[in-house]
């Protein structure tokens, strides 16, 4: 019952959180992208700005834009805020407020067979996040100096999802412009779907340069998973239930633990403490347990 | 890395990220970052 409640309440604040990233949803219908000044700042997930609804900026799309931009090659701005994101959340960000990662999760419920990640892809992102996202908005300029977003315009399949369909569909002039880019694009975001299908968040897992980001900030996020290897059996439920395929006890600060939770919920001893708090500081309720 | 490290590496990461947007905003960054938002990404919608 315990699991049940953390996952409706997970999914009630990953479904306000997408309803508070993506609010202008009228302006689906005539193909308008929301202009005011919320686009000043960072939306915490991967959430395309070109999205008709779309309440805020993505932070991988400004990192790209003002690293690629004339004035600046990189963005305190933009770095500060994923910074603190990080620090606070870490991956919880990922767990509980990327409209991505929602859309992700849902699609792994459709009943098919299921399969792990090859352990190999894991590091594809961080190899996408220092190419796309930093040394080619850099690197390769036009005449005026500017670079382009390249994770946004050859991978990024949010984009193609949120922001290409939609607006191709309200925009024949749009359409008239369609490429070979468009098509990689739709290839990247179908084979993207498929394998959400299959592998549970494929995207994270594999090609999200954000999770990156913040995946490395769950070594000192201040909302965080602890282990009291005291109560700890080695029953290794926590190792079977995580769908990132962590193992809690070995790894609690892995850079794959989007802090969903499940696993403490799985775990019977109460070994696991996932929370906010300085890391080993005892709560108030591990101090009358007398836990830690 | 140890409980006390982990603590001060997140405060001082912290701190360090409340400069950097501080910084940036001054230099102007917010701006390029509206900029860019406001229009219809091309490369984003796979236009580019």
């Amino acid at each position: 019952m315990g699991k049940i409640k953390q996952n409706i309440k997970r999914k009630i604040f990953q479904i306000a959180a997408f309803g508070f990233s993506n609010a202008h949803v009228m302006n689906f219908k005539g193909g308008r992208i929301y202009e005011g000044k919320w686009k000043n700042f960072c939306n915490p997930g991967l959430n395309c700005y070109s999205c008709p609804a779309a309440s805020f900026s993505c932070p991988i799309g400004a990192l790209q834009a003002v690293n690629g931009s004339m004035e600046f090659n990189f963005s305190f701005y933009v770095t500060g805020i994923l910074l603190a994101f990080g620090v606070l959340f870490g991956r919880g960000i990922c767990g509980w407020f990327c409209p991505f990662g929602l859309f992700q999760e849902l699609l792994h419920k459709i009943p098919v067979l299921k399969f792990k990640l090859w352990k190999g892809f894991l590091y594809l992102k961080y190899i996408i996040l220092v190419i796309f996202v930093f040394i080619l908005p850099i690197a390769v300029t036009n005449f005026m100096g500017m670079g382009k977003p390249a994770f946004c315009q050859f991978i990024c399949p949010a984009g193609t999802l949120e922001g290409g369909i939609p607006l191709l569909g309200t925009h024949p002039e749009l359409r008239q412009t369609i490429g070979s880019l468009f098509s990689l694009k739709m290839f990247i975001l179908i084979a993207t779907i498929i394998c959400c299908i299959f592998i549970y968040r494929f995207f994270c897992k594999a090609l999200c340069p954000l999770g990156a980001i913040y995946g490395i900030m769950n070594k000192v996020s201040i909302y965080h998973l602890e282990i009291d290897k005291n109560k700890c059996t080695g029953c290794g439920k926590c190792k079977n239930t995580c769908k990132m395929e962590v193992n809690p006890v070995e790894k609690p600060d892995s850079a794959e633990c989007i802090r969903c939770g499940e696993c403490v919920h799985a775990c019977q001893a109460e070994a696991l403490y996932l929370g906010f708090k300085l890391s080993g500081k005892k709560t108030a309720q591990m101090q009358d347990k007398g836990k830690i | 890395m140890e409980n006390k490290e982990k603590n001060i590496a997140g405060a001082v990461v912290l701190l360090a990220a409340g400069v950097f947007m501080l910084y940036g905003t001054r230099r102007g960054e917010a701006a390029v970052v509206l900029a860019k938002a406001v229009n219809i990404c091309l490369e984003c919608i796979g236009l580019g």
